[in-house]
Formats: structure tokens, C-alpha cells, sequence
């Protein structure tokens, strides 16, 4: 029924697919003069999304896990089934997956849990082009712990230089985090890789799959992460979800995050043993309404075919770059050969703030600033970039309208 | 953009971008700097025989509005009394943290610009930029008076 991306299709015939799916986002029938190219910062939500979440509280509102009448055990059944979605999403077992805030939250729960086991000099693989979300936690450890930090560097490229990978690893070495894509460069990581070297070397990895999720199909388990981290506002779900998953056998070696309810299996004055997987790290009322508006969102993610989707935010990609590559003055962060829908970029001499709001004026949203990636902007020696990045709703126009408004920027900045 | 006067903000904005009346290459003074876009100013402040501001002028690098800003500011201090200087930014920052009404920036000059970007959250940041910058200055030109009193 809902039209679907094609894969390997010329950009057109995938451009009229966007074209028709953006009806079922209420947001632009609200504003149909909007040009939305800051997906990697969050997307829009199609109206299955919106009536997931609004069915839930219009029907089965209750708190979950402790209810005994029927509205609530109603209230468990969508909470679980939520969770069931999420771990066929990624290719995991719903013990595995763990709701969230979000990218930021899950990482930080890493840190909180697994970090607090590490040793002082143990040390951490990070790469430069990491997000704020995936560097901070383990600074903060370092002063906690007394942990240390090393940093697969960035290519002129954009990519991470895997040959200097390698030579990072010691037998001090306790956990690679890494992004499975740039959300400033669009490169696409060879994850797999990655994970080979540091399970050859016996270290467990976690992925930030935050702008991979959208646009990727995942399968944990074939990819062998030991760790993965995403937010459900970025791939089309509500604000205030997301999940963590981990395999069963490093979730289970973790010490709790938060105390509270739901964490617990048995409180006594004197202390209190721990729930089984994945409560275990859920303590609290969690977001009930917003992960039943995730599972809407992987639905909708996968009936509209996620890796053709994929596919076409790069193409989008790639005609933005052939577009604004002659304009005076553009230069292109990074080159890598695998690019997602995402490309950052400076003009002249000209601030990021105000390209941005010269886009603006036309109704073209696009993101200007250092992207929570103030390492990654340095290697680059720049201090901010604008940044276009695509999703199922843009079409060739949007990036053909972009280029031209682009072009005559030049002139007035 | 439904202020009639959008246009010609936009205009004074730019022509102090393009054309800024009081930039210099200052030294040895700290930047005021915005963490999230980087923009960073500096503002030196001197004061004549009579005890008024007789010169103002800024460096630093960051986007049309905090650069304007800097070289509006500039503009509007000079000749006046360390005292009256002070008042006027902290009614700037003032109308910029949404405590006082824009229409106060009226009776401002060429920073009466700033009315629209008032209500942008991101961008107050960027204005607000060198005027704080310039507080600071004000604060380090009084010490050295403060300590003689005590
Ligand atoms: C790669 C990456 N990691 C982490 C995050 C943080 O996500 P959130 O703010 O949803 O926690 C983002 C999004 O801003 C991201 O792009």
C-alpha cells in the first residue's frame, strides 16, 4: 500500500517515492513551503508515529510491570511488544535491549556501568569524529577511574585510519566505542572491520549507530557489536526513547545504573538484589507511550524499505556535492568513498550561522555550528560548518532548490 | 519576517559586518568567547582627559551578528562616561535576555538592528557577544579607581 524505496533505482524514480511518503508527515502539510535538510539532528515524524503514540494514551494508559487490572497489564503487553519490535529491528533478543532517553543516555549508562569495573590504566579506543555523546562519558571515566583515552585519527578524507587502529590496541586495552556513521562527514565506518581487530584482540565494542539507524538495516548479532546505542527522534520516532542494546553476557557482568523501582527484584532495609535482564538497567517509570511510537517508527521505517532508503539519502548526497562542488568558495568536508546522507561544508569566508540563515530565508533548514564534534571541526581546522543532511521526505527538488539558493549566497554574505 | 523594519535591520547589520568603522588588531586583551559557534571578540576601551570613553574598538572573528554587534557597540559608547556606558549594555543584555521589552532598543542607535534577533535564542548569543566583552573591560578600567578608594 505505502510506496516504497527502490533499491539501486535512478534518483527520480526514488525522488517521486519521497515525494509521495512526505504526505504522511503532518509537519509539512502544516507548513508546505518547509525544505527540511536537518534530519541527522532529528526527523520528522510520519502520522503512524504520532497515532501510535496518541493511541496509547487515548486507550491503554497505565503504568507498566506492576499492575494487576487489566488497562495495565494492557499497558506491559505494548510496552513489551515495543521492545520485541526494537530487538528484530537490530537483529537482537528483547533481554538485550534496553530503553532509553536516547544515543547520549545509553553511552552514558555504558560508562556509569561497565566503565565503573575498569582499572586505572585501562584504556579506551575512541576515534576523532566521535560525537560529544561518544567522547564526554569517557573523559568524565578518566577522572573517575583514572582510565585513559586513545584516538583513531581522521584522514583528510574523513576516514579513520585503520592501519593507526591497530597500532592502538595494548593489552591494557578494555573497550573500542566508535560511530557507525559521522554525523558531520556522512562516512559510513567499516564497522566490521573494526570490530575484527578488537575482537582479535579480546575487546568488546560499542557502536553509536545514532545516524546509522535510520538509514541501514542493522543486525547485531552478524555484526558481533558488543554494544550499541541509538535515539528514536533521529529515525522518524518520538523524542524521549531510545535504546541500548548489549549482548546478554556483557549486560549481565554490569553492575545497575540507576536505583529505584522496577531495577529491583527484592528490597529489604538492609539492601536489595538486582532484576533479571533487561529491567535490570530500567529503573523507574520509563517512557511507555514513546517507545510504543518507536515500534510505529520501525514499522514505518521498514515498510518503506530502510536500505534502498539508505541508498537514496546518499544519492541525494551525492547530487547536493556534484551541485554545490563549482560553486565559488564551497569546500566539502571529507571525500569518503561510503557517505550517507549527510554532507557538512564551509563557504568562503562566510560564517556557518549565516549561510544558515540565509537558507533560511527560503525556507531551506539546514544546521550550522560545530555539530557536537568540536574535535572532529579542529582536525579540519575550521571552528563550524553548515550541514545538509537528507531523509525520506526530500526529494531532488529540495536538494536542486538548496544548490541554486546556495549559489547566490556567495554574493551577499 | 513580518517587522516592517526587517529589511532595513538586516541592512545595517550587514553594511557593520561588511564595513566595520572600529575594528583593529588588539593585543594582550582576553576574548569573550561563545563555545558554541566559536565566535570569539575582544574590546578595548580608552578613556580621554575628561573621563569619557574617547576610543572603542574590537577583533575577533565569528558571524555577521556578533562582529556587527561589536562594531555597533563600539559606535555607541564612544564619548560617553564609563557610568553611562554601563548602563547601556546592561539595557542591551537586558533586552537580549527577554527582560526587557525590545522596543526599549529604540532609543539606541544603529543597535536598534538587534529587535529582531532578540527573539532568535540561538543568535542572542552571538549579539550579546561583545557587550559583554566590553563589561568586563569597564569592570578592569574601575578596579584600579575601587582600590584607590578602600
Ligand atoms: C553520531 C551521534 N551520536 C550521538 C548523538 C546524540 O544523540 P541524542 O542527542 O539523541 O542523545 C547524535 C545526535 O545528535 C549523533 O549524531
Amino acid at each position: 500500500m505505502r510506496a516504497q524505496f527502490v533499491a539501486h533505482a535512478p534518483v527520480e524514480e526514488n525522488s517521486s517515492i519521497a515525494g509521495a511518503l512526505k504526505r504522511e508527515f503532518p509537519i509539512f502539510g502544516e507548513r508546505p513551503e518547509l525544505i527540511y535538510l536537518d534530519n541527522a539532528a532529528t526527523a520528522q515524524k510520519p502520522l503512524s508515529v504520532l497515532d501510535a503514540e496518541r493511541d496509547f494514551y487515548l486507550r491503554s494508559c497505565a503504568n507498566v510491570h506492576r499492575a494487576i487490572h487489566a488497562i495495565g497489564e494492557e499497558a506491559t503487553a505494548r510496552y513489551e511488544e515495543a521492545r520485541r519490535r526494537m530487538a528484530d529491528f537490530i537483529g537482537a533478543r528483547p533481554r538485550e535491549i534496553v530503553f532509553t532517553r536516547g544515543t547520549t543516555e545509553s553511552i552514558n549508562l555504558v560508562a556509569r556501568t561497565f566503565g565503573e569495573t575498569l582499572q586505572p590504566d585501562d584504556e579506551i579506543i575512541l576515534s576523532v569524529m566521535e560525537h560529544h555523546a561518544n567522547m564526554v562519558p569517557w573523559q568524565q571515566l578518566t577522572e573517575r577511574r583514572g582510565v585513559s583515552l586513545k584516538f583513531i585519527p581522521v584522514t583528510e578524507e574523513g576516514e579513520l585510519d585503520l592501519a593507526e587502529y591497530e597500532k592502538l590496541f595494548s593489552p591494557k586495552t578494555r573497550l573500542v566505542a566508535v560511530t557507525m556513521v559521522s554525523n558531520v562527514l556522512g562516512t559510513i565506518n567499516p564497522v566490521d572491520k573494526i570490530i575484527a581487530a578488537a575482537h582479535g584482540a579480546k575487546v568488546p565494542v560499542l557502536l553509536d549507530v545514532a545516524q546509522a539507524a535510520p538509514s541501514m538495516p542493522l543486525d547485531a548479532r552478524a555484526l558481533g557489536a558488543d554494544f550499541a546505542a541509538f535515539s528514536g527522534h533521529k529515525m522518524y520516532a518520538p523524542f524521549g526513547i531510545g535504546v541500548l542494546y548489549g549482548t546478554e553476557r556483557m549486560l549481565d557482568a554490569m553492575p545497575p545504573f540507576m536505583g529505584g523501582g522496577d531495577m529491583i527484584s527484592e528490597v529489604r532495609l538492609e539492601g536489595f538484589s538486582v532484576n533479571e535482564l533487561p529491567y535490570k538497567f530500567e529503573a523507574g517509570t520509563p517512557p511507555v507511550a514513546q517507545a510504543v511510537g518507536l515500534e510505529a517508527a520501525a514499522d514505518w521505517l521498514s515498510s518503506v524499505g530502510i536500505a534502498a532508503l539508505g541508498e537514496y539519502e546518499s544519492a541525494l548526497a551525492r547530487r547536493f556535492m556534484d551541485g554545490i562542488e563549482g560553486i565559488p568558495g564551497i569546500r566539502i568536508l571529507g571525500s569518503a568513498a561510503r557517505r550517507a546522507g549527510i554532507v557538512a561544508f564551509t563557504l568562503g569566508g562566510a560564517h556557518a550561522h549565516d549561510v544558515a540563515a540565509y537558507l533560511d530565508r527560503f525556507n531551506i533548514a539546514v544546521r550550522a555550528g560545530h555539530h557536537c564534534a568540536h574535535p572532529l571541526a579542529r582536525r579540519f581546522g575550521i571552528v563550524s560548518s553548515a550541514r545538509a543532511s537528507f531523509g525520506a521526505y526530500n526529494t531532488r527538488e529540495d536538494v536542486d532548490r538548496a544548490v541554486a539558493v546556495l549559489a547566490g549566497a556567495g554574493e551577499v554574505l | 519576517m513580518s517587522d516592517p523594519f526587517a529589511a532595513v535591520y538586516e541592512e545595517i547589520i550587514h553594511e557593520h559586518y561588511k564595513k566595520p568603522k572600529y575594528r583593529r588588531i588588539l593585543e594582550g586583551l582576553p576574548f569573550a568567547e561563545n563555545p558554541s559557534c566559536g565566535d570569539r571578540v575582544r574590546v578595548s576601551i580608552t578613556l580621554g582627559a575628561d573621563g569619557r570613553i574617547a576610543g572603542a574598538a574590537f577583533d575577533g572573528s565569528g558571524c555577521s551578528i556578533s562582529m556587527s554587534s561589536a562594531d555597533i557597540l563600539a559606535e555607541d559608547i564612544i564619548g560617553k562616561t564609563p557610568e553611562e556606558a554601563r548602563r547601556l549594555i546592561e539595557t542591551f543584555l537586558a533586552v537580549l535576555r527577554g527582560e526587557l521589552d525590545v522596543d526599549e532598543l529604540d532609543a539606541f542607535g544603529d543597535a536598534v538592528a538587534f529587535k529582531g534577533v532578540a527573539r532568535l535564542p540561538v543568535r542572542v548569543k552571538c549579539a550579546a557577544l561583545a557587550w559583554r566583552a566590553a563589561l568586563s573591560q569597564l569592570d578592569s578600567i574601575d578596579r584600579p579607581q575601587e582600590n584607590s578608594k578602600s
